[in-house]
C-alpha cells in the first residue's frame, strides 16, 4: 500500500490515494452526481471524463467549477457538492 | 531572439505529441511539450492499472520523453497569439486543474507542434443528461487509470472499433457488460476482407481479439442497434434499445427495455481545434488542414494526430514523426527526411478514409429525440426550445444561432453539442465557427486579471 490521503467529501472523512482524481474517490464512494444545474436545478455527475464537457463540476476548498474529472486529490481536500452557480466562500 | 524562441513547442503529450518530440529532439532541437494531464501519454497511452507487466512496460517505452525535452505537466495553453518577434506566443498555466494561483508563463515559439487530439461524440437521447450515461472514453479513462467501473451493468451504444477496447476495459475493472450496440454496420466487416485497407495496419488481430473477449464474456455484439432512451429517477436504472435502419431510424415494434445503471455512448470523436484556430490555421471539415510535411496554412504551425483527421494512434505517431522533423528542420536543425514515417502516414490516412466510410453518424439519429430532450447540456436547451428559436429569429451564422439559442454559451463552449445543433438546424456548417474560443482553456478570473509581466517567467 502506497502513502493515503485524507480528505473530506461533504463533511464525511474519506481515504484516498495519490493519482486518484475527486471524480474517482466520488464514484468510488457510490456516488453518481453531486452537481445540480442552474437553471432546472438537474442532477449531473461525470459524463466525458476528459474535462471537455464542464458537467462534473464541484466545489474544492472553497472553490467552485472545479472539474472533478481532472483534479488530483490533495491531502486535506474539502470536497462539497455543488448546487447552481456557486461563488467562492 | 530569446532562449524559447529556439525551441520546437509541442502541445499534447499524446501519441502525436511524443512522437514530434522525439523526431524534433532526435534532430538536435530542444523541446518544450506542454500536457494538461500529470504524466506523457495522452487518452490513448493512459497509465493502466489494469495492465500486465508486459503491458505496462510498453506503455513505460512508449511514452518515455528524449533527452533535451522540457515537459510541462499539468499545464493548459489558455490562449496562443502571434509573437512580436516572430513565431507564436503561448500564454500557460500550471498546476492542479483549475485551482486558483497556478503558475503563469509565456512562451514565444518559432516552431510549434499542435497535437492536441479529440474527444468523444455523443449523440442526444431522451435521458442522455442523467448521471449514469458517460460518453465512452469516459468509461475508458476511469477503467484504465482509476481502476472505476462507471456501472455494475454496462450498455455499450455508439459506432466504430473503438467501443470493443472500451468493453474490454469495462470488463477488467470488473463491470459486467449488457451489450456492445453498434449503431451502423459490424465491425466484422473488416475482418472478411484480409486484403482490404486494413491490412498490414495490425488492426486486424486487435479487433479479433477484441471481439473473442467479448464472446468467453458472453457480450452480445448487436449491430443496427442503440440506446435511444435512458430511465432513472436521479440516476440510470435502464434504457430503451431500438434496431435501427440504415439512416439510423428507429424499426417500430422493435424496442427492448433493458436493466443497466450505467450507459457509455461514443459515435466518432471531435477534435479539439481550438488553439489551432486561435492561432489562425486554415481548417477543412473541421479539422487542421496540413500539407505534405504536417504544415498548417500558418508558417511555423505544425499540426498532427486527430486533430488533423480521425485516424487512430499509429498515424498520429506517423504524423507526429513527420512534423517534429519539419519543425527542427524549420529551426535549422538538419533533420533527416523520414520516410518511413511517411509511408505510414499515407497508409494510415488510407485507413482512416476507410474507417470513416464504415462508420458514418447517420441522419435518423435526430428522431431520437422528444421536444424537450436537451441538445445544450450546459444552458438546457431543448430540441424543440433550438429548431424553433433558430427559424424564428433566422439565426444565420453561428454567433446567431449561439446568441438566439443559448446553446454553446455554457461553460463546455459547445464541445458537446455544437456538430449535434447545427446538425438538428439543417446546417452542420455551423459547428465550425463554434471552435473560435479565445479563451482556448478555463481561467479564473484572478488569473486572467493578474498582469502578465508580474508573472514568474
Amino acid at each position: 500500500m502506497g502513502e493515503v490521503l485524507k480528505i473530506r467529501v461533504d463533511g464525511e472523512e474519506v481515504a484516498a490515494e495519490p493519482g486518484q482524481t475527486v471524480a474517482g474517490v466520488l464514484l468510488g464512494m457510490g456516488r453518481r452526481s453531486w452537481r445540480t444545474t442552474r437553471g432546472e436545478g438537474r442532477p449531473r455527475g461525470v459524463f466525458c471524463g476528459i474535462g471537455v464537457c464542464f458537467d462534473c463540476l464541484v466545489v474544492v476548498n472553497g472553490v467552485p467549477d472545479v472539474r472533478a474529472c481532472r483534479r488530483r486529490v490533495a491531502d486535506g481536500d474539502d470536497v462539497r457538492a455543488q448546487h447552481g452557480a456557486e461563488l467562492p466562500s | 531572439m530569446s532562449r524559447e524562441t529556439a525551441r520546437v513547442a509541442v502541445v499534447g503529450a499524446g501519441p502525436a505529441g511524443l512522437a514530434a518530440a522525439r523526431a524534433a529532439a532526435a534532430a538536435g532541437a530542444g523541446v518544450l511539450l506542454i500536457d494538461s494531464e500529470p504524466a506523457p501519454g495522452g487518452q490513448y497511452l493512459r497509465r493502466d492499472a489494469l495492465a500486465d507487466a508486459a503491458g505496462t512496460a510498453r506503455r513505460d517505452r512508449a511514452t518515455a520523453l528524449p533527452a533535451g525535452t522540457e515537459h510541462l505537466p499539468d499545464t493548459s495553453v489558455w490562449a496562443v497569439e502571434p509573437a512580436p518577434g516572430g513565431g507564436r506566443r503561448l500564454h500557460l498555466r500550471t498546476g492542479p486543474a483549475d485551482a486558483p494561483g497556478r503558475r503563469g508563463r509565456t512562451v514565444d515559439a518559432a516552431a510549434l507542434v499542435l497535437a492536441t487530439g479529440a474527444h468523444d461524440r455523443a449523440l442526444p437521447f431522451p435521458g442522455w443528461d442523467l448521471p449514469g450515461v458517460f460518453t465512452a472514453g469516459a468509461a475508458q479513462a476511469l477503467a484504465k487509470e482509476q481502476r472505476i467501473a462507471v456501472g455494475r451493468r454496462v450498455l455499450l451504444s455508439g459506432t466504430g472499433p473503438f467501443l470493443l477496447p472500451v468493453a474490454r476495459s469495462l470488463i477488467g475493472a470488473g463491470a459486467r457488460v449488457a451489450a456492445v450496440l453498434e449503431a451502423g454496420e459490424p465491425v466484422t466487416g473488416w475482418l472478411r476482407d484480409p486484403a482490404g485497407l486494413a491490412a498490414g495496419t495490425g488492426k486486424l488481430g486487435e479487433l479479433a481479439g477484441h471481439l473473442a473477449l467479448l464472446a468467453r464474456h458472453r457480450v452480445p455484439y448487436r449491430p443496427r442497434t442503440a440506446v435511444v432512451a435512458a430511465h432513472g429517477d436521479g440516476a440510470v436504472r435502464a434504457a430503451t434499445t431500438v434496431r435501427l435502419d440504415p439512416d439510423w431510424n428507429p424499426v417500430p415494434g422493435t424496442e427492448r427495455t433493458v436493466e443497466a445503471d450505467a450507459v457509455c455512448v461514443g459515435f466518432g470523436f471531435t477534435p479539439r481545434t481550438e488553439l489551432a484556430v486561435a492561432a489562425g490555421c486554415a481548417m477543412a471539415g473541421g479539422f487542421a488542414e496540413v500539407g505534405a510535411a504536417q504544415a498548417t496554412s500558418v508558417p511555423g504551425v505544425f499540426a498532427a494526430g486527430e486533430l488533423t483527421g480521425i485516424g487512430g494512434a499509429d498515424l498520429a505517431a506517423a504524423e507526429g514523426e513527420v512534423a517534429g522533423a519539419a519543425a527542427a528542420r524549420l529551426l535549422g536543425f538538419a533533420a533527416r527526411p523520414p520516410l518511413r514515417a511517411l509511408r505510414r502516414v499515407r497508409r494510415g490516412r488510407r485507413f482512416a478514409a476507410a474507417l470513416a466510410a464504415a462508420h458514418p453518424v447517420r441522419p435518423g439519429w435526430q428522431g431520437w429525440l422528444r421536444d424537450d430532450t436537451l441538445v445544450c447540456r450546459c444552458e438546457e436547451v431543448g430540441r424543440a426550445e433550438l429548431v424553433e428559436a433558430a427559424r424564428a429569429r433566422q439565426a444565420v451564422g453561428t454567433r446567431s444561432l449561439k446568441l438566439a439559442t443559448r446553446v454553446g454559451l455554457g461553460p463546455c463552449q459547445g464541445r458537446i453539442c455544437a456538430r449535434n445543433a447545427a446538425e438538428l438546424v439543417g446546417d452542420p456548417a455551423l459547428a465550425d465557427g463554434f471552435a473560435r474560443r479565445p479563451i482556448a482553456a478555463p481561467i479564473r478570473l484572478g488569473e486572467l486579471a493578474e498582469d502578465p509581466r508580474t508573472a514568474a517567467p
